[in-house]
């Protein structure tokens, strides 16, 4: 009986008949049978087909618009009025009276969008026209108010060492629909803030971890440069490449006459199929070049700098700079390019949300360059009938104080902060939980980060408490022995 | 009014709004947090009425060192030692203490009601999911469906005080702030009923419910029971006259298992070459094997492998990955350890002289404190203790007992698993869950390492905050690899030094608040330690420092409480120093000393149930491809079982009475019968034995990443034998880490032509031609590697440059030396497969060159071709 992997799975099923035709003379000696047994038992053993999830999904994959710094949730999408009346009053809770006691009051209008009257700042004029399909956390709160510590729980869960990142449990838990992509693909990632940690597969199997594309160091010597790691050959023609490619399978079938059956000669000449697939087709999903004018101004590509063919980090936008939708434009607008050809977890990352000072100026910039890409992508995801599974989630790390830190700053404020979701089966239009009249702390819908990747797991159709994994001597999970299903915010 | 500031570095988790009040000084933690980059400050603000400000800053300076109060000693703060670090904590409410008043076991008809209209519906709807005799699983042994199991409370004690709601933990846990204690979890109850519930405890919880609690079933360690587990009894000698082949033979047969034919010569020799060495043969070495017919031919290259100063580089690397071994302190923020390397160093040479293992281990954990014969003897066992020392470090963890704690708990980790193959880590915040060492055995494990002190380096910086000393070595006059430096060049950097300091100087004149917040001020505090500690790297004369990482013994001595949930804020009992009492029937007596020296003798004994096994199992996993025991980490309950116990008993006695000798151990399994088996697949005996864990078969497998680096750099002829002196990461001092081909000071890797053993191991940076194929991560410790074959690493193959770098050299050898395509191709098969070709594959490949070379230069062609080669599984595997 043939595996059911191969009836979910017909792309991997093709491209592996493919090869067991091509290197029928080596398994020569198996009847066809057998030959079939062992392709399905290779296909189980594939960990990257895709898996059933422990109950029907919601979502199939994820967009994570990572915004890392910690955006000011007080500015853009947690409306404190009584923050606007009482600017420039003393304040005494948190810290705020060793920067004066000052409220801040944020300098930004907010007004009510869309059917749902959700309340967005002026910041997010264009995010703002999706309202009704954001479900905004307002409740956020995680354990440390400091950058490197913050990024990694949100990535790995725990504050203390890395751990898995959240896409390569994802990606353990799902497979990958596109055997021909990797399956976790983050764009741009910082280097600071445990930098690979973030996208790492840390104990699980190095298969799971995530496909850098640009931003990091580049240098001759480094191992990180622009694009994604070796996969263009600095002098072969594809062609010229495929010639010798079909020499060096020769080779390898010969091996497999001689041994008989070998599982890492057959992974071995399969990883080189892959690859070469991979070659051609990772570049041309992130070349934009082929998207309609228009296509591209909704994403607010206007055109300066990057072709098709490079991504390093400038092109991609700096993660510092501000101003410009043309860098992140193409981030988005890559992120649904390879979520629609099969890619489970994309994460995009834009820095720079650190606003001690010149909140006023830095964070309209900062705003201005996300706004317009990250509705454009809700728009177009939604228009090819891709939002309703697909997961897009915005935030950073934490949030920032509702008193000042100088006359134009923002402290970092881990106790309440705002993330929010789309798409992907999560209510529309719709607000969970809020924080405190200024903004400060968390009051109500609590939403800690372990929450937070136990709700995304749950939209995936994944059980936080039953995705383990074994490592030395015990089960681990992404929520450690913690977190809780919101399950208020499920559609 | 005085003010002070104080920049802290410290970017920790600070809860934010105390205030702590000394005499009369006040201290508020302020963080403003500027941002160059990478780096934070924090500032701790004081003012003070009486002081002045030279003594605030001088007690400012104290407060790091404020930070670790050990358990009743007395804090000058007044309070109890509530937190990790008590200055910002605030003083727990007060409670005024009630008279206990019994339960209530005679409730009125009113107070029965109460309790039925109020309190029963609650704990039914909120409570008895989780805490019910019935509830899937019982969480804290507490159940509450029952009167008794409620008056009783669970794990952290009685629910409830009769009379007393204040002291109550069931009013306490529905009222605190802290999210992770809050029940029911994430809902705060309605404010109403918890003053119901806090009626009712007044009234002396009246419960009108029957029946006894049904016992939670309560995890209780048993020692004794424990100790029949069998990798908790020592080894047994079994019949010293049977040889490993017999043992193999007998559990075959038991099977219905036959073996396949034995492996060809050029198949074995090159199998020997990879698998003691790390390199594989020339073809003339494997034609001298070949065609050497004396009997003892085997043995021979055996031999002279065994001697090879290759063997220590091979070996040493297996050990490394177990010893966790890095050049920095990874975790978030990154610092780098300049004198890692000498560790390094000491694993090879020790494995090239063939140490004794049991002398090994002895040295890891106590070198410092063994006699030494000479002053090299001498430093060569401090050196040994950077085992102790190389670990991951959080260098930004705020409280200094958290990170004293976190340091010991890594050593803890790092040595169970390493040495005895067990999780003693487990016990850190609650008893094992599978093997049978509670916590107490745990903090007793703890003490002896609490009385020992670390030094690691690192330097004190924006987000450093626990550096280290470092031991001066006796300076013999050895080249580290570090080039001394003129005295004009020390003097121009001590130059620069002073300018930096007076720049900051400036600043502070002009502004305070700007010489820690402004981008400015951020530079030159993060570009001055730096520049110091690399100052500090030489002798005033420009020489060269010998510092090396390790331990030695504190001058204090302490036993540790146990930490109840591993909590820095929640000691108990002290436990005294020992040993897993699981494993052994005499606890040490700790006779002055920290106990590092018995707990290593304790270790390095025979008398040890795990220690030799547990080698052993590491060797025979090197060499067949799977451990007689499959989680060579895990000798424990949760891990497998030994495939053949009697054998890995057998192995490890023999190996004890062999003078604890790995180079005596390898050579007896190389000698079997069963190593020397082909790979040949064989579907009967792979059906009855999938996994080959009876070794009807040699195991195939592909090569370590190291040996595919280092085999790449072999047949090429860019091998750099010689081992690198010093690390790449020695010159760039001891503050952040600079990540892999970033350096400081100019010029490519001093280790891109050397074996990989040498390349510079910056945590989360590894070298991407050896992480791609599963390296050991230096965060974690590794006795088993993962095997995977993905396309990233055929990624590599195609279109990395250091590849395409050495299939050049090999084409260009060939097309310069050889006139003819038929020869070239001959000579390549010898270069990269060390053996002639077929005269199929002879063929085939003169075809694949003649139509690649027909568009291409000849240069290319043959680089092309030689990739190939290196992509091909033969190449790749080891049969």
């Amino acid at each position: 009986m043939l595996d059911s992997s191969f009836i979910v799975h017909p792309s991997s099923f093709w491209s592996r008949r493919r090869i067991l035709q091509s290197t029928s003379s080596g398994f020569g000696y198996l009847a066809f049978a057998a030959l079939a047994q062992q392709a399905a038992a290779r296909d189980a053993a594939n960990p990257l087909a895709p898996k059933a999830p422990h109950f029907p999904a919601k979502a199939k994959r994820v967009i994570f618009l990572c915004m890392e710094g910690a955006p000011s949730h007080v500015d853009t999408f947690d409306h404190k009025p009584k923050l606007t009346a009482d600017d420039g009053k003393s304040y005494s809770g948190g810290r705020g009276r060793l920067f004066g006691g000052k409220l801040l009051g944020s300098p930004w209008k907010f007004t009510k969008h869309g059917q749902s009257g959700l309340a967005i700042s002026e910041l997010f004029p264009e995010v703002a026209k999706h309202a009704d399909k954001l479900c905004v956390l307002n409740g956020m709160h995680t354990d440390i108010p400091n950058h490197p510590q913050a990024f990694l729980q949100m990535h790995c869960g725990l504050f203390q060492f890395p751990r898995p990142s959240l896409g390569s449990w994802v990606l353990y838990g799902l497979g990958t629909a596109n055997e021909n992509l990797p399956g976790f693909v983050t764009i741009s990632p910082p280097n600071n803030n445990g930098g690979p940690a973030n996208y790492d597969s840390n104990f699980l199997p190095a298969i799971y971890q995530g496909t850098k594309i640009g931003g990091g160091f580049g240098g001759a010597y480094g191992g990180g440069s622009a694009g994604v790691s070796n996969i263009k050959n600095p002098r072969q023609s594809t062609k010229d490449q495929r010639e010798q490619l079909d020499f060096v399978q020769s080779l390898n079938k010969n091996a497999l006459a001689k041994t008989g059956e070998n599982p890492v000669v057959d992974g071995l000449i399969e990883s080189y199929e892959l690859a070469f697939r991979m070659q051609a087709e990772l570049p041309k999903t992130l070349d934009v070049s082929g998207e309609s004018k228009k296509t591209l101004e909704s994403y607010g590509i206007t055109g300066g700098g990057g072709d098709g063919g490079r991504f390093g980090g400038g092109a991609l936008g700096g993660r510092r700079g501000g101003g410009g939708t043309d860098g992140f434009g193409r981030q988005c607008l890559m992120a649904r390019r390879l979520v629609e050809a099969g890619v489970r977890f994309v994460e995009i990352t834009k820095g720079g949300w650190d606003q001690h000072r010149n909140l006023k100026e830095d964070l309209a910039n900062n705003c201005e360059s996300v706004d317009k890409p990250i509705a454009g992508l809700l728009q177009d995801l939604d228009q090819r009938g891709l939002l309703k599974d697909t997961l897009v989630v915005w935030g950073g790390e934490f949030g920032r104080t509702p008193y000042a830190q100088g006359t134009d700053g923002r402290d970092h404020n881990a106790k309440g902060y705002t993330m929010w979701m789309a798409g992907g089966g999560v209510k529309g239009g719709h607000a969970h939980g809020r924080t405190d009249d200024y903004g400060h702390e968390a009051v109500d819908g609590k939403v800690h980060i372990h929450d937070w990747h136990a709700t995304m797991l749950h939209l995936l159709g994944l059980d936080h408490e039953k995705l383990t994994y074994r490592h030395a001597g015990r089960d681990f999970r992404l929520t450690d022995v913690k977190g809780n299903v919101v399950k208020e915010i499920v559609a | 009014m005085t003010h002070a500031i104080f920049m802290h570095g410290n970017t920790g988790y600070v809860t934010n709004d105390q205030e702590i009040r000394f005499g009369a000084v006040i201290f508020r933690p302020v963080r403003v947090y500027s941002r160059i980059g990478f780096a934070h400050v924090r500032v701790i603000a004081m003012r003070s009425r009486a002081l002045s400000f030279a003594t605030l800053s001088a007690i400012l300076v104290a407060i790091p060192f404020l930070g670790a109060q050990e358990p009743g000693k007395k804090n000058p703060f007044k309070g109890p030692p509530k937190g990790p670090f008590p200055l910002f904590k605030k003083a727990p409410p007060k409670v005024e203490p009630v008279a206990a008043k019994d339960f209530n076991d005679k409730p009125t008809a009113e107070q029965v009601k109460f309790f039925e209209a109020k309190i029963r519906p609650v704990l039914v709807e909120q409570c008895q999911k989780c805490h019910a005799a019935d509830s899937e699983k019982i969480r804290a042994n507490l159940t509450l469906d029952t009167r008794d199991g409620l008056r009783a409370g669970g794990d952290t004690g009685p629910a409830i005080v009769p009379g007393n709601p204040a002291k109550s933990l069931l009013i306490d846990v529905m009222t605190t702030k802290d999210d992770d204690r809050m029940m029911p979890p994430k809902k705060k109850l309605p404010d109403s009923v918890i003053e119901d519930f806090k009626t009712w405890i007044t009234m002396g919880a009246p419960d009108p419910r029957d029946g006894a609690a049904k016992a939670a079933v309560k995890h209780e360690i048993d020692i004794e029971k424990g100790k029949q587990f069998w990798a908790f009894q020592k080894p047994k000698a079994t019949d010293a006259k049977k040889s490993v082949d017999d043992f193999l033979a007998e559990a075959r047969t038991a099977k219905g298992l036959t073996t396949v034919a034995p492996a060809d010569p050029v198949t074995l020799v090159r199998r020997l070459y990879l698998d003691l060495i790390g390199l594989p043969p020339t073809a003339e070495e494997v034609e001298a094997f070949v065609n050497d017919k004396s009997p003892d031919a085997y043995a021979k290259v055996v031999d002279k492998l065994l001697a090879s100063p290759h063997f220590g580089e091979r070996w040493g690397r297996h050990w490394l990955d177990v010893a966790r071994y890095g050049e920095s302190t990874g975790k978030a923020v990154n610092f780098n350890y300049p004198h890692a390397w000498r560790y390094r160093d000491y694993v090879i040479a020790a494995f090239n002289a063939d140490k004794p293992f049991d002398l090994f281990v002895k040295e890891q954990l106590a070198g410092d404190l063994l006699p030494a014969k000479d002053e090299k003897d001498k430093a060569e066992n401090i050196v040994a203790t950077g085992f102790l020392a190389i670990g991951t470090k959080n260098v930004n963890e705020r409280s200094r007992l958290q990170f004293e704690l976190d340091l010991v708990d890594e050593q803890i980790d790092a040595f169970s698993q390493a040495f005895l193959g067990i999780t003693a880590a487990c016990a850190r915040c609650h008893d094992h869950k599978f093997d049978p060492i509670p916590m107490k055995d745990y903090y007793a494990l703890a003490g002896i390492f609490r009385s020992t002190e670390t030094c690691y380096g690192t330097i004190r910086a924006v987000q450093g905050q626990h550096p280290s000393a470092l031991i001066t070595l006796p300076n013999d006059g050895t080249d580290d690899g570090l080039k001394p430096l003129s005295t004009a060049e020390l003097a121009r950097l001590e130059k620069q030094l002073t300018d930096l300091k007076q720049e900051l100087a400036d600043l502070q004149k002009k502004s305070v608040q700007d010489s820690f917040l402004s981008g400015n001020g951020v530079r030159l505090r993060i570009q001055i330690p730096m520049l110091e500690s690399r100052i500090n790297l030489y002798e005033k004369d420009g020489t060269p420092k010998r510092l090396a990482m390790g331990t030695r013994d504190r001058f204090r001595t302490m036993n540790s409480p146990v930490y109840q949930r591993g909590e820095p804020d929640k000691p108990g009992e002290i436990v005294s120093r020992g040993f897993p009492q699981v494993m052994t029937d005499r606890q040490p007596t700790i006779r002055g000393g920290s106990g590092r020296l018995e707990l290593a003798n304790w270790v390095a004994s025979k008398d040890n149930p795990l220690t030799a096994r547990v080698y052993v199992n590491r060797v025979w996993l090197h060499l067949f491809g799977r451990g007689i025991v499959s989680t060579p980490d895990n000798f424990g309950t949760t891990g497998t079982a030994p495939s053949n116990q009697a054998l890995l008993d057998h192995l490890a006695t023999r190996f004890m009475a062999d003078g604890w000798s790995t180079k005596t151990l390898i050579k007896q399994l190389v000698s079997t019968d069963a190593y020397k088996l082909a790979t040949t697949f064989d579907a009967k005996l792979h059906e009855k034995d999938p996994d080959n864990a009876l070794l009807w078969r040699m195991t195939p497998g592909r090569l370590d990443a190291e040996v595919i680096r280092d085999s790449l750099l072999a047949v090429s002829g860019n091998l750099d034998r010689t081992p690198l002196k010093g690390s790449p990461a020695h010159a760039n001092g001891e503050g952040y880490a600079i990540p892999r081909g970033r350096q400081l000071f100019g010029g490519p890797p001093a280790d891109e032509s050397r074996r990989s053993v040498y390349l510079t191991q910056i945590r989360d940076n590894p070298p991407e031609s050896l992480a791609l194929f599963d390296a050991a991560d230096p965060n974690l410790i590794v006795g088993d590697r993962t095997n995977t074959t993905v396309p990233s690493q055929a990624l590599f193959l195609m279109n990395n440059p250091f590849v395409i770098r050495q299939a050049e050299a090999v084409g260009s050898k060939l097309v310069a030396k050889l006139g003819s395509d038929s020869q070239r191709v001959r000579e390549a098969y010898r270069i990269v497969y060390g053996r002639t070709p077929t005269a199929k594959e002879q063929e085939k490949a003169e075809e694949f060159v003649r139509k690649y070379g027909a568009k291409h230069t000849r240069r290319d062609t043959w680089t092309a071709f030689a990739q190939a080669l290196f992509g091909s599984a033969e190449f790749l595997m080891r049969n």
